[in-house]
Parts: structure tokens; C-alpha cells; sequence
């Protein structure tokens, strides 16, 4: 070979083994990455520290105290003890909205969302765990029958006046899952937590590549599909009938408690909302997707993306505060509201799929395929 | 005259080497490449789970043959390496395009450019006479070794390259790409994580230079690579360029293929040497292959033939990308005519479509979870592109209907946003798209872009 063609072919091998490593996004050095205007590391962080990690502390705070609630209760079942359960039952129910859209790393492996807030929790199932022991709540089948939902039924649903569920408490076996439902709740909210205190926090931070595995692209998809599926079709769409064309009420989020659905949609809106905006307890100055689109300067018709997409959220949450507290009534009595509460949250997912999607250049995709 | 020149052109001969090269690398970069997605687990998550799968119009009768699949993979993987090896090349060729090409018909979701461009090279490769030369067929019958086969077979190659490049510079050339510098405005500033270049990402004037200088290389490499003072430093370019792309976007083994594709406009002289260094490694003689031999007849099909089909390959190949023009509306935004076209990263497509199914008597309606039906590939190229659009509402439409839901009418409200213009109304939401037939025709149902 002659000296430029030998040089040619290793050149030619040099770039291949250049791109083999690239393409693992593993050497890419966080350090030395400085953004002219954005700093997705920067955001990266406060997400982790100022909105995610805080979220879980509460919630596993809210949890603990529930947990203390439920040994008072069952310790001694009065009708006082059973009302103060159930206000720090819906507390940390509160609190679990504020956590819910975080569905990554151990949240996701552990499958966080479904073994605290699948519902309609089946009745039947929990009754039959009950009555017939042996059940293992780490299965899959056992989604129906815990979690936040099974606490509602548990709490409100098994009878029909107070007095009558308090005497039902007086059984062991009764006592036994509840307790049973409330600790595992409790476990698993310390288990996310342990690992966001612990190492998943670096790698969280560290890896900020821009594909379907980056912690941006994932986390933005995380919150998108939780406000799509769990927010605005969960405690709105599949109760007043969008998906199956007549209204099952019974699908709303806490029916037995029935008057804290509205609140539980309130609170599911505004985390998301506090997300993308950025707004923390514990800093004021902490960056989002907010800023991030602020900064690639996304625009629609003349006004900044991030400007439509609250004002889109806001207009949900003013035709929400139209709803009863107690969803189910709404959606028997008039669930014409409903439908119009979901045509505004419906809105904003095209704000937020299409547009800000394309202007952070995000993939939906989650499969790692190529394109050209 | 013309003829005259013509039937001189066809009767020129050069060395088999390079073309014997080409093969080579090509069989191996295609082995690797299948390998690659198997590993990567694609064959099971785009074509294995989906109970649905995108098809091209007339093309409905290809399925994914279930775990067949795996067989077919296997198949397509062996004649690569039976390619490179040329092995039973005349047979192993042909069952490594229809193999491959079967492979990209499955499902229209996974088009990409460069599957289509492995599709055509390959079928060209069946015609030519890459297994003469330092293959196992040459070692094994030696009646079809030759030395020198006619120069058009390699120059094939280089017109087809040629093709590729132009087009998807022309394709460049348009107002978004050129003025606005989109879509590399809306990519790269996503792209600051990247170790060295990551930093200038964020400028506007990298922008530019980006997208003047990718249509720049597209229109002028092949001339750059066809002459011989520029040719080392054409490849040069040819290496960075690609280089750069695939450290940019994630687009597989795309580079690979165009930076060994492009070896071919070397001359015989340094492709002998590629063989010799091959040779020494594989402990085999080149020289044995230098029988000095002039291809002038190929066995089995007649030159005329092959002549033929070639030239009717490349007529086609010139004239394909121009179909748009047969449809009003903005091409990227209808997509009419947009693939086969050496359309590559031309735009930044975002879409959302909600489907509604409706009973046609009693209004009676709700909205289709269209994660009970697609992956979320699918649902993304799906939601942009009009003839996925119908093809996916005829299939819920049917779904429902076999459901025991009566007279199902299907409205789809979708938005779209091309380029960073912001969301909007892309598929007219008033038609039932059910009343819709499958076709080539203009879509009228898409509604106008709004600049």
C-alpha cells in the first residue's frame, strides 16, 4: 500500500472505532459539556434535587404518618381513630400525586404506579385475599387489590355506616390487611427513595444524552404519558366515557370516599404543572422545561410555547373548578362537564406532544431504532 | 454515432478487483448490520409484538411471517456473508436482496433511506460480476475466473452513488433547509451533551454552515471522488462527513455503508492492494486469480439482458424521485411521493392523531388508546404521515366492527408540526375516513399547510 492509501485506511478505521465508542454515549465526558444558554445538566440536577427527591421525602413522610395512624386504629378501633386515619390516608394520597409522574428508575423497575394507584380496585379480589389468607401482594394479579384505591374501599367502602366499619376492624384478619396494604405502600415509596439518595442520582445526572434513554427524553415522556394516560384520561376521560362511549362512573379515582376525586385530579394538575414550571419548595430559581423551551426560543403564532402551555393548563384547571368535589356525582348528574374539562386538558397534549416535543427535539419513541 | 460510442463504452474492460472489493466489504458491512439488529433486539419489538403492521399499497400480502421471522434473518444474514465470501454468488445474491427487501416490506414504520438504498444495491449486485475475481466461486470453477470484466459493471456502482448523493442534495435545496437552516436548527442545539463539537451546537452560524455545507457535499462529492487530483481528499471529506453524522444522529450503520461505498471510485491499484492485504491475512494467492482472463460473455444470462435490465434499473431509479410533482400540496407536509427519493434528514416532523370511532346512526362515539394497537415507532411515524393515517383507521374501523360495534365510522383529529411552524390541523377531522379507499391518488383529505 502506498503512504496516502494506508493512511486512507486508517483513517477510515480510526473513525470507525471513534463512532463504536460514541455510539454508547458512555465516554461522554459530563464535565467538560458547557451549553451556551441552556444547561441540560443543570436542569438535570434540580429536577433530581429540588423537585423529585423533595417530592419523595414528603410522600414517604405522609406515608409514615399514616403508617402510625393505621397502628393507633387497629390498636384501638374507634370511630375518632378511623377519622383520623382516613385524613392522613387522603394526605398521603395527595402526596402521591406529587410523585406519580416520576416514573423512572427504581419507580419504574419496582412498578411503583401500579402497586399504589391502580383502580377501579377489584372488591372482590381484596375480599377473597382477606378471607382466604395466602395472598402474596407482590404479584402482579395483586394490583387490584392495594394500593391507595383498596385503602379507599378498605376505609369507606366495606360498610355502610362508620360504625359498622370500625366493628369490622375489630377482626384480625381484616386489621392484618389493611396494616398489610398501608406498609407496603410505605415500603416501596422508602425503596424509590433510598435509591434516589443513593446512586441513582449520579447516574440520573450523568446521563444526558439526547435519545430515548436520555434522563431528559425519558423523564419528558414520563410526564407526558402520565399526564395522558393517568391524569387527563384516568381521573377524567375513562369515568366520563371518552374511550368506551357511556360514562362508568365507578371508574372515578376514590369512590367510596367519593368527595376527594376532584381534589386528587387538583393535585395531580398542578405537580405536572409545577413540573414543567419548575417550582420547587425548596428553590425559587430552579431550571424546567419552561426555561428550556424559553431558551430555544419555542414560539407558536407569535407567542412563546411555554406561555400557550400554561395558559391551556390554567383553562383546564378554571373549567375543572366547575366540577362537584365528588367526581362520580359529576359525572351522573351532569358529565357534559366532564367532557368539556376533557376537551381543555385534551388540548394541551397537542401543545406538549407536538410542539414541545419538536422544539427540544425529543423522540416519543421508546425503542432505539435508527433513522436516516 | 451515439450507438457507435455506446457499443464502444459497453465493450470496454477493466480489472475485477475493485468490484471483487466492493463485494467484499459489502457482504461483511451487511452481515455485521443484521447481526447488529438482531442483538439490539429489533426483530422482536418492531416486527414480533406488533399485532399490527404498517404495508405498502399493492405490496398488502407481505406479513410478518411470525418466528419465522428469526429464519428469515438468518437467511439474509448467511447470503451477506456467502456475498462477501462470493459463495454461490449468482444464487446467494439474489436471496440476499429478496430476503432483505421482504424484511423492509414488512412494515412501511421502519422505512428508512438507507434499508431502500441496501434494497437497490443489492438488486443491481445480481447482475454484476463481482464473483469472478479472489472469490470461492472463482476458485471452485474456473471457467468463470476472469482478470478484466466490462468497465460499466464498476462504473454501475459509481452511477448509482452518484444518484444518491444528487438527489439528497437537491432534495437540500429548498427554502427550510437553506434560508431557515431547519431542521438542523431544531436538532443540533439537543445535541450540546457531545464531547468537543457539543459547544458550538448552539450557534446559529454552525446552523448554516451545517446545512449549506450538507447540501454542498451531497451535490458536489461524487465529482470531487470522480476526479482523480481531488479523489484522496473527496474521501477525506467523505470520512468526516459521515464521521460527523454519526456521532450527531443516531442512524446506524448508514455511514459505514456510504464510506465503503464510496472506495469504489479508487482505481484497480489500490483495490488489488486492499485484496493483496486481505489475501496475505486469509493466507490465500492473489495471483492465482491474474489469469489474465477478458470477460466478454457471461454465463447463463446473456450480456444484452443484463445490459437491459440494468439500464432499465437506473431509468427508473432517475425518474421514481420526481413523482410529487404528479400531487398539489406542499410535499413534506403531505408526503406524497416523499420516500424512494433520496430524501434524507430533510425535515422535523412531530405529529398526534386521536381517532374516533362513530356510530353512524346513533352518534354514539368514543376515542381510541392507541397504545392498545401500535408501538410507540409506529404511533409516531403514524401520526405524520396521511397513508398510515388511513391504513390504521381501516384497520380500527374493522376492529370494532368485528367487535359487534355497528355502522363504525372512523374520524381521526390530528395535528402536525413541520419545522418548528407549531401544531396544527393536519387530516381533515370532518371526513370519516372509513368512506376513504386506500390509493395512490392525491389525498384531498389532508388539510393545507399554514405557513
Amino acid at each position: 500500500m502506498s503512504k496516502t492509501h494506508y493512511l486512507l485506511f486508517m483513517l477510515l478505521t480510526m473513525s470507525m472505532t471513534y463512532s463504536a465508542c460514541s455510539s454508547d454515549e458512555e465516554c461522554c465526558d459530563p464535565e467538560i459539556i458547557e451549553s451556551p444558554s441552556f444547561d441540560r445538566e443543570a436542569m438535570l440536577k434540580d429536577w433530581a434535587d429540588d423537585i423529585v427527591i423533595p417530592s419523595f421525602e414528603n410522600y414517604s413522610e405522609a406515608l409514615g404518618v399514616l403508617k402510625s395512624a393505621n397502628e393507633t386504629f387497629i390498636s384501638a378501633p374507634t370511630i375518632a381513630n378511623l377519622e383520623s386515619l382516613r385524613s392522613r390516608y387522603i394526605e398521603a394520597y395527595a402526596s402521591w400525586q406529587s410523585v406519580s409522574l416520576f416514573d423512572i428508575g427504581k419507580a419504574e423497575s419496582i412498578a411503583l404506579r401500579n402497586f399504589s394507584n391502580i383502580y377501579p380496585t377489584s372488591i372482590d379480589k381484596i375480599t377473597s385475599n382477606i378471607t382466604a389468607g395466602g395472598y402474596n401482594l407482590e404479584l402482579p394479579s395483586n394490583f387490584v387489590a392495594q394500593g391507595f384505591p383498596a385503602l379507599d374501599y378498605l376505609m369507606y367502602g366495606m360498610a355502610d355506616d362508620d360504625e359498622e366499619i370500625v366493628e369490622i376492624y375489630n377482626d384480625a384478619k381484616y386489621a392484618t390487611y389493611l396494616t398489610e396494604v398501608i406498609n407496603r405502600l410505605d415500603a416501596l415509596a422508602n425503596e424509590v427513595l433510598a435509591d434516589w439518595k443513593g446512586s441513582y442520582r449520579e447516574d440520573f445526572i450523568a446521563n444526558q444524552a439526547s435519545s430515548a434513554t436520555g434522563s431528559i427524553d425519558k423523564l419528558v415522556n414520563d410526564a407526558i404519558f402520565y399526564y395522558e394516560k393517568f391524569l387527563r384520561a384516568g381521573k377524567i376521560g375513562i369515568p366520563a366515557g371518552v374511550f368506551s362511549g357511556n360514562t362508568i362512573s365507578d371508574a372515578v379515582e376514590a369512590p367510596y370516599s367519593g368527595i376527594y376525586s376532584k381534589q386528587l385530579f387538583d393535585e395531580g394538575l398542578n405537580s405536572f404543572q409545577d413540573f414543567f414550571n419548575g417550582k420547587s419548595l425548596s428553590r425559587s430559581d430552579i431550571k424546567s422545561l419552561r426555561h428550556y423551551l424559553d431558551a430555544v426560543d419555542a414560539q407558536k403564532d407569535g407567542v412563546m410555547l411555554s406561555q400557550l402551555i400554561n395558559n391551556q393548563i390554567d383553562k383546564a384547571r378554571t373549567k375543572s373548578n366547575e366540577l362537584d368535589d365528588n367526581l362520580k356525582q359529576q359525572v351522573v348528574g351532569d358529565n357534559a362537564k366532564m367532557l368539556e374539562t376533557y376537551d381543555e386538558l385534551q388540548k394541551v397534549v397537542v401543545l406538549l406532544k407536538v410542539d414541545m416535543l419538536q422544539a427540544l427535539n425529543i423522540k416519543v419513541d421508546f425503542v432505539d431504532a435508527d433513522g436516516d | 454515432m451515439v450507438t457507435d460510442a455506446i457499443s464502444t463504452y459497453l465493450n470496454k474492460h477493466t480489472e475485477a478487483a475493485p468490484l471483487a472489493a466492493f463485494r467484499i466489504l459489502f457482504g461483511l458491512l451487511m452481515f455485521v448490520s443484521i447481526i447488529r439488529f438482531w442483538y439490539h433486539g429489533w426483530i422482536e419489538k418492531l416486527y414480533i409484538i406488533p399485532t399490527f403492521h404498517f404495508k405498502y399499497y399493492g405490496l398488502e400480502f407481505i406479513e410478518v411471517p411470525g418466528q419465522w421471522t428469526y429464519l428469515l434473518f438468518i437467511i439474509c444474514a448467511l447470503s451477506a456473508l456467502c456475498i462477501s465470501l462470493g459463495y454461490l454468488y449468482r444464487y446467494t445474491s439474489a436471496i440476499f436482496f429478496l430476503s432483505f427487501t421482504y424484511i423492509e416490506l414488512m412494515d412501511k414504520t421502519t422505512y428508512l433511506n438507507h434499508y431502500y438504498f441496501v434494497s437497490i444495491l443489492s438488486f443491481l449486485l445480481i447482475w454484476l460480476p463481482a464473483h469472478r475475481y479472489f472469490s470461492i466461486d472463482a476458485l471452485r470453477k474456473a471457467s468463470i475466473s476472469v482478470q478484466y470484466i466490462p468497465r460499466w459493471t464498476i462504473d454501475s456502482l459509481k452511477l448509482l452513488l452518484a444518484i444518491v448523493y444528487i438527489y439528497a442534495g437537491a432534495a437540500k435545496l429548498n427554502h427550510d433547509w437553506l434560508i431557515e437552516a431547519l431542521p438542523l436548527k431544531i436538532w443540533l442545539p439537543s445535541k450540546m451533551h457531545i464531547p468537543l463539537l457539543g459547544e458550538w451546537l448552539n450557534q446559529s452560524w454552525v446552523h448554516y454552515l451545517f446545512s449549506w455545507g450538507g447540501a454542498a457535499y451531497d451535490l458536489g462529492i461524487v465529482f470531487l471522488l470522480l476526479f482523480k487530483p481531488t479523489r484522496t481528499f473527496a474521501f477525506i471529506i467523505v470520512i468526516i462527513f459521515h464521521l460527523m453524522t454519526r456521532v450527531l444522529f443516531q442512524i446506524g450503520m448508514f455511514p459505514y455503508i456510504m464510506i465503503v461505498s464510496t472506495l469504489i471510485f479508487f482505481d484497480a491499484g489500490f483495490h488489488r492492494k486492499l485484496l493483496a492485504f486481505i489475501a496475505r491475512f486469509i493466507k490465500a494467492d492473489l495471483s492465482t486469480f491474474d489469469n489474465g482472463v477478458i470477460a466478454d460473455n457471461i454465463p447463463g444470462i446473456s450480456s444484452k439482458i443484463r445490459i437491459g435490465i440494468v439500464s432499465l434499473f437506473f431509468l427508473t431509479q432517475l425518474i421514481i424521485p420526481w413523482r410529487f410533482m404528479l400531487y398539489p400540496g406542499q410535499l413534506f407536509w403531505t408526503e406524497q411521493g416523499y420516500r424512494f427519493s433520496w430524501r434524507v434528514m430533510l425535515m422535523e416532523k412531530t405529529g398526534y392523531a386521536n381517532f374516533k370511532i362513530v356510530n353512524g346512526q346513533t352518534g354514539n362515539r368514543f376515542y381510541v388508546n392507541n397504545q392498545d394497537f401500535l408501538n410507540s415507532i409506529q404511533e409516531k411515524q403514524m401520526s405524520t404521515q396521511a397513508d398510515m393515517i388511513l391504513e390504521y383507521a381501516h384497520y380500527l374501523g374493522d376492529h370494532f366492527s368485528s367487535q359487534g360495534h355497528e355502522h363504525v365510522e372512523v374520524y381521526v383529529e390530528s395535528y402536525a408540526s413541520l419545522n418548528g411552524r407549531g401544531s396544527q390541523p393536519y387530516i381533515d377531522p370532518s371526513i370519516n375516513l372509513m368512506s376513504i379507499n386506500k390509493s395512490l391518488s392525491h389525498k384531498y383529505w389532508i388539510l393545507p399547510l399554514n405557513e
